[in-house]
């Protein structure tokens, strides 16, 4: 009788969750699902539910998606480096309105990389990534070298390596992070990553070339591991200590933290990249896809999502880099973390993320990624001269992005 | 076929009733009804996308800015990616493995078939199975523990060399290994075309040898006597005897390896983990077109790239077919 009574209860509350509450879904990667585990009954009006796919399969199936005009959720995560492609694609609902008041919360070279060229916000930051470098306090002070020292300029960094070499231990797993650091946190004002603010190619610029003749010194020092970057090989490297250094988004701790390397705890730390470059290196948007059924819902929990208290959590859970820069004076932001050896790390992350320069997300950064991947992948390993490998580059680009 | 059912019907009856139409209707009309649901889904999904492609292919579009932003750009597709390097490139990448893969398969598989079948047929379907369970397994997962099996510092690939080339009864061939150990399989430009190779000759060789075992099946057992017969020993009757008569079979198995491999792309996907490493070698055509479509997001040149292909091809199967296809197809 009594179960009887509580099915019947609960049969009710469905069916009244169901007349009221909008379903909405939102569609993303991981850890985000994490994060909406842990803070969806903090929206009861809604009914939410989350569509996960890995970060590459997600940002397909969206494709197909905005392709078709229909299947895509109603909230939808987008990896920035997709910004550029998605936000004039005309695909999503135009949120300036909504955003208006509240921008001025958020990292202001984020929000700018959300707005289509029409000036329009379409898609909204949820999570930065600050550019830094982890390094192995093992191999650094623990040695007797000198963080500030190391880190004074680019030279002085891969000098460094060649000191480590000797010990016989790498100064990295692959090279090519070297060229991309440089190449992505030296972006000027106003310009993309890969193309001025006209569209015109920047990848045979300075810019790039250092960035690729540092990587190419470092690889023909054997200072590197030519270890693929996200494979098994790569994390062995980081729970073994094969290598000293790593510079990514902040995100990375958690990765290292949560399931990379967790041994390593206390052996870590992490400093501003070299010559104190800030940048940025990764960092998630959220959007509403035009064909959602319930726009208004979704904003809701966008609103949610990037509310100051959830973003606080969300750091927490998932190690996601808050963008809303009011979260930076939460007590939390002094904490030391042991993984680091007790740095106060956040505070870093949060004066790096004050201090990007904006970068704005072009139309064909996809296919300019790709191609100069390939022409590193070409110096490092096929002996092409660095000239040619981006002139080449170049030259597809240039026919590739119509 | 159905309409000669209702003929007769139509012949002595000069007005049909509305019942008689009705099933004069139904007669001529159920069997598709039956078949509807396989032509709706061959429509769908095989018919219209060809279709569709080649409308695709005359068009810019990127699929993300939906349907309506399509353009019509004539040739501009064609020769776009006819004078791409990249597009040649990986034409030859392609080439090369599928040879490299390809020629070893039959080779491997046609002796290998004769032994199985010699062997008597209780030692034939167990091995056989055995040899065909590569062919059915799903490709992504086998190349992944390649993958793992090729991986530089923990793949037990290197790990045995790595013992050849120490141990003291292995060192005299391996030793010299040691200056390039570990070595990276699938990072590597100068070797991922091997790494990919092997796993197709893996996957396929048992799938030829299945076909060899059928075909080697309907050669009449009273040939192989009288071969013996006449002083042919284990050689000449496979040489003289068997080889011939397997021509239909070489020639199929032969064709399907050529359009197989030309369209290879689950191997060197993962094994290049989406096309990020060794890609100057490894990346074989139907990646780069995938690269073109989903990544690049530029469709009307993939469909375009794919139509080369087609054509492409064609071209080796119809070149392969005027030689070896009277033979091939059992004509004189």
């Amino acid at each position: 009788m009594k179960t009887q009574l509580k099915a019947g209860v609960a049969a009710l509350s469905l069916l009244a969750a169901a007349t009221f509450a909008a379903d909405i879904r939102i569609d993303g990667f991981p850890d985000y699902d994490t994060q909406i585990n842990a803070i969806k009954d903090g929206l009861p009006q809604h009914n939410i539910e989350m569509l996960k796919n890995n970060h590459g399969d997600h940002h397909n199936k969206l494709k197909t998606n905005l392709a078709t005009g229909s299947g895509a959720g109603d909230v939808v995560l987008i990896d920035v480096g997709f910004i550029g492609s998605f936000v004039n694609a005309g695909g999503f609902v135009d949120l300036s309105d909504f955003y208006k008041g509240m921008a001025g919360d958020y990292a202001s070279y984020a929000v700018e990389a959300g707005k289509g060229n029409d000036g329009k916000q379409y898609a909204v930051p949820v999570d930065l990534g600050p550019g830094v470098m982890y390094f192995r306090r093992d191999y650094m002070e623990d040695m007797g070298f000198d963080l500030d020292e190391v880190m004074t300029d680019w030279d002085t960094y891969v000098a460094y390596g060649a000191e480590l070499k000797k010990k016989g231990i790498l100064l990295i797993g692959n090279a090519s992070a070297i060229a991309n650091a440089y190449y992505r946190f030296n972006v000027a004002e106003g310009e993309g990553l890969y193309f001025d603010a006209d569209g015109k190619s920047l990848v045979t610029s300075e810019r790039f070339v250092r960035g690729f003749e540092l990587a190419k010194a470092v690889r023909d020092g054997g200072m590197d591991g030519n270890i693929s970057e996200w494979t098994e090989d790569w994390y062995a490297g980081f729970r073994e200590g094969k290598f000293a250094t790593q510079m990514s988004g902040a995100w990375l701790l958690g990765h290292l933290k949560n399931w990379i390397a967790p041994d390593t705890s206390g052996l870590w730390g992490v400093s501003n990249l070299p010559a104190g470059t800030y940048g940025t290196w990764g960092g998630s948007y959220l959007a509403i896809p035009k064909q959602a059924k319930n726009p208004a819902a979704a904003w809701d929990l966008i609103q949610y999502m990037i509310s100051e208290d959830i973003q606080l959590a969300g750091f927490k859970n998932i190690a996601a880099f808050p963008a809303h820069t009011g979260t930076y004076s939460d007590p939390s932001f002094n904490e030391s973390i042991e993984f680091l050896r007790g740095q106060k790390a956040r505070q870093m992350f949060a004066n790096i993320a004050n201090n990007i320069t904006p970068v704005t997300p072009m139309n064909g950064d996809l296919i300019a990624e790709d191609l100069v991947n390939q022409a590193l992948d070409k110096v490092l390993n096929d002996g092409v001269s660095i000239e040619k490998a981006l002139k080449d580059a170049e030259k597809q680009i240039k026919r590739r992005v119509r | 076929m159905n309409s000669d059912i209702a003929s007769p019907h139509d012949l002595t009856q000069l007005e049909e009733t509305g019942t008689q139409k009705r099933e004069r209707f139904l007669t001529k009309f159920t069997p598709y009804g039956f078949l509807s649901p396989y032509i709706l889904i061959y429509g769908v999904f095989g018919i219209f996308p060809v279709f569709f492609m080649i409308y695709l292919s005359f068009h810019l579009w990127n699929p993300v800015e939906g349907l309506s932003s399509m353009e019509y750009v004539g040739f501009e597709n064609y020769v776009l990616s006819l004078t791409d390097p990249q597009l040649w490139q990986t034409m030859w990448n392609t080439l090369v493995m599928a040879i490299l893969s390809g020629v070893p398969q039959h080779l491997f598989a046609l002796p290998l078939a004769y032994f199985l079948v010699m062997m008597g047929p209780k030692v034939r379907h167990w091995l056989t199975t055995a040899y065909f369970l590569p062919y059915i397994t799903s490709t992504v997962a086998v190349s992944m523990i390649f993958y793992v099996m090729y991986s530089k510092d923990s793949g037990i690939i290197n790990a045995v060399l790595a013992y050849l080339a120490d141990a003291g009864w292995s060192s005299w061939l391996f030793g010299g290994l040691k200056d390039v150990l570990p070595l990276g399989w699938v990072q590597e430009n100068s070797l991922i075309r091997y790494s990919v190779s092997f796993v197709v000759w893996w996957k396929y060789v048992g799938f030829n040898t299945v076909i060899y075992t059928a075909g080697l099946a309907t050669i009449s057992h009273d040939l192989y006597e009288a071969a013996k017969i006449d002083g042919a020993n284990s050689w000449q009757r496979f040489r003289h005897v068997s080889l011939p008569l397997l021509k239909p079979f070489i020639f199929f198995g032969v064709t399907l390896t050529i359009i197989g491999n030309m369209n290879l792309f689950d191997e060197p996907f993962v094994l290049t983990v989406g096309g990020q490493f060794a890609q100057t070698a490894g990346k074989t055509i139907s990646n780069y077109l995938y690269q073109i479509a989903w990544e690049w997001l530029d469709m009307g040149a993939a469909a375009a790239v794919s139509w080369i292909l087609f054509v492409v091809i064609g071209i080796f199967t119809a070149v392969y077919f005027y030689f070896f296809g009277r033979q091939g197809l059992g004509g004189e």
